[in-house]
């Protein structure tokens, strides 16, 4: 056997450390609390509400930008034009804005001082400490995230496959139906659960634009904040378990599609 | 059938430039060029999948310059296949009756007729990618073919293939076009190709046309250095005229005629080039003792390059002629040609 080279051991042993960076917490939180704990929690009418709350608004969120962000992920991913690159910066800044900044900039637009936010209140729509808000933030920072994948998955289907559906008859609507949609949806799945994923982790936006009602992130700093570590934990582990228990279904619902096809 | 009227396509960096092509109903029309003439562009504007800055694009009497690709009666099949790669052979090929309302025993007819010609019944219900290249793209052409377009266009469709695939499907292309009434207008460079397939051909360089004409006289009697270059005139010489001979360099050379279209050029296709041991006492003209300096193996050939006074001609021989002649670098010969294989331009 050939000798491994000092460098393979450095590349190793810096794996290993990550690794154990980000296994150790996450397993030291979730063994922490007691079964009756976790049961005395899921039986909290507060706990059940505000996990509810959070999946419930992140997949609003990824609604929305599956509706909207699809054709714009289309559009970028097939045709070129002058200050695409702009575009392309511009849905990516919710990406690096900070999260308390977002929400402050929501907030802005959404007050009486601001002609849209009174377009909104003769309407009866409230930001402030609503549904509605939340779900606005939400998609406010995964919006990039679904439509950057999305925009990846459209740019691996040829050009050419959608040129010979057109060249034997189909509009452009029915070769996007027929034969874009058909080799695209995987990835507008993973973009849904790229997007709702960090919706759901949205803490310092949501806080700023609504501390009531509560989602999951907030009553867990809010139960940290009053009772301390020990009561945020179990919420915590309930969180952290629903959240994976979705992307783990979604994701085998993917696997299982990719092998029949 | 397909008349191109000045047509003049900008793309960022890359220009088709006054492009007049006129093509006959059902002719089997070819298309050649070196990577980057501009062929695939040429092609996808006949298909309407490009869009056309000036000039008239004609379908069967039709204009059809500002109509979207699905109105067109334009097919197209590209070297790489492009089946949609999640419907089974069969959906693929039946793809475009989705969009042209027929019968059912009419469509089935059609989709049986293409099966059978094209040897594609065990391969319906699979996926394409699980066939090799020259099943796929037998399938792609019954794609094409089932809606009964006006025009079939080929972007380089055997490019891809191994040999013997390539030789069946091309057989295949020559029965297809035979049995059906649609003008087949094929982008290649392999020359056997062209030359087995077409009635004529364009060649094109630079985004515009530098030729066109019957298959045979593009091969013979190439219009432009470029042209004569591209389709293999290996012995091409910048030459000066005097009566019936040319100068090449110190080198007299008998044309047996006077240049009719001169620019100063003289051609002669390799295999013209005879070489031997000693001198030809025969009707060939030309005949000049030279020196070797390179044999290349090109597989069923041997390609001999001689220095004559500085002049370089390229013979293309078999390996027993290699042989027989005792040909290898620095060896001498003789070589010939008749004036009749020199075309000048």
């Amino acid at each position: 056997m050939i000798k491994k080279e000092p460098f393979f051991w450095i590349t190793v042993s810096c794996g290993l450390v990550i690794m154990a960076f980000i296994l150790l917490p996450l397993i030291q939180m979730l063994t922490a609390p007691s079964l009756s704990m976790l049961k005395e929690t899921i039986q909290d009418k507060d706990v059940v509400r505000s996990i509810w709350l959070s999946i419930y608004t992140a997949g609003l969120a990824a609604l929305i930008a599956f509706l909207f962000g699809t054709p714009l992920a289309y559009l970028l991913a097939r045709t070129n034009f002058r200050g695409k690159h702009l575009i392309e910066s511009i849905i990516d800044l919710p990406i690096v804005i900070p999260h308390p900044v977002v929400g402050i900039a929501i907030l802005s637009v959404a007050g009486k001082g601001h002609w849209l936010g009174q377009i909104f209140n003769e309407l009866g729509i409230r930001i402030m400490g609503s549904v509605t808000g939340i779900v606005v933030v939400l998609t406010f920072v995964g919006l990039p995230f679904y439509v950057n994948a999305v925009k990846s998955g459209f740019e691996s289907i040829p050009p050419r496959l959608e040129n010979v559906s057109r060249s034997l008859g189909a509009s452009m609507f029915g070769t996007f139906t027929r034969i874009t949609f058909p080799l695209a949806w995987r990835s507008m799945l993973i973009g849904i659960i790229m997007c709702s994923a960090r919706a759901i982790s949205e803490f310092g936006a949501v806080v700023i634009v609504a501390y009531h009602p509560m989602i999951a992130p907030v009553l867990l700093y809010e139960r940290f904040e009053g009772y301390g570590l020990r009561y945020s934990q179990p919420v915590a582990v309930w969180l952290v378990s629903v959240c994976l228990a979705l992307f783990l279904i979604l994701r085998v619902l993917t696997l299982r599609n990719a092998k029949s096809s | 059938m397909i008349t191109i009227d000045n047509v003049n396509i900008r793309l960022g960096e890359f220009d088709l430039r006054e492009i007049d092509l006129s093509i006959e109903k059902n002719e089997f029309f070819i298309l050649m060029g070196p990577t980057g003439a501009g062929k695939t562009v040429l092609l996808e504007a006949i298909a309407g999948l490009i869009r056309v800055d000036r000039g008239r694009i004609v379908v069967g009497g039709r204009d059809v310059t500002g109509l979207p690709p699905e109105k067109r009666g334009v097919s197209i099949v590209y070297q790489d296949y492009s089946l949609f790669p999640h419907l089974t052979v069969r959906d693929n090929i039946t793809y475009g009756l989705h969009f042209h309302r027929m019968p059912k025993d009419e469509a089935n007819k059609r989709l049986d007729r293409l099966v059978d010609e094209l040897d594609l019944a065990h391969l319906l219900n699979r996926l394409p990618t699980n066939l090799s290249g020259g099943e796929n793209q037998r399938v792609a052409l019954a794609r094409a073919l089932i809606v009964s377009p006006q025009v079939l266009l080929l972007d380089e469709p055997l490019s891809a293939l191994d040999p013997g695939f390539r030789e069946e499907l091309r057989r295949g292309l020559k029965g297809l076009h035979e049995h059906t009434d649609a003008t087949f207008l094929m982008v290649t460079h392999d020359f056997s190709e062209a030359l087995s397939l077409a009635d004529r051909a364009a060649v094109m360089d630079g985004g515009m046309i530098k030729q066109v004409g019957e298959m045979k006289e593009i091969f013979q009697r190439p219009e432009s250095a470029f042209v004569a270059d591209f389709v293999g005139m290996k012995n091409l010489f910048t030459a000066s005229f005097h009566g019936t001979k040319a100068a090449v360099d110190g080198l007299e050379v008998e044309l047996g005629r006077s240049p009719d279209n001169g620019h100063g050029y003289i051609a002669i296709r390799p295999e013209d080039v005879v070489l031997s041991k000693r001198k030809l006492y025969s009707s060939m003209r030309n005949s000049f003792r030279g020196t070797v300096t390179d044999v290349t193996d090109q597989g069923l050939y041997y390609e001999v390059s001689i220095a004559v006074e500085g002049v370089t001609f390229k013979s293309l021989i078999t390996k027993s002629a290699l042989f027989d002649l005792e040909i290898g670098e620095g060896s001498e010969t003789y070589l010939s040609f008749k004036s009749t294989a020199i075309h000048t331009f």
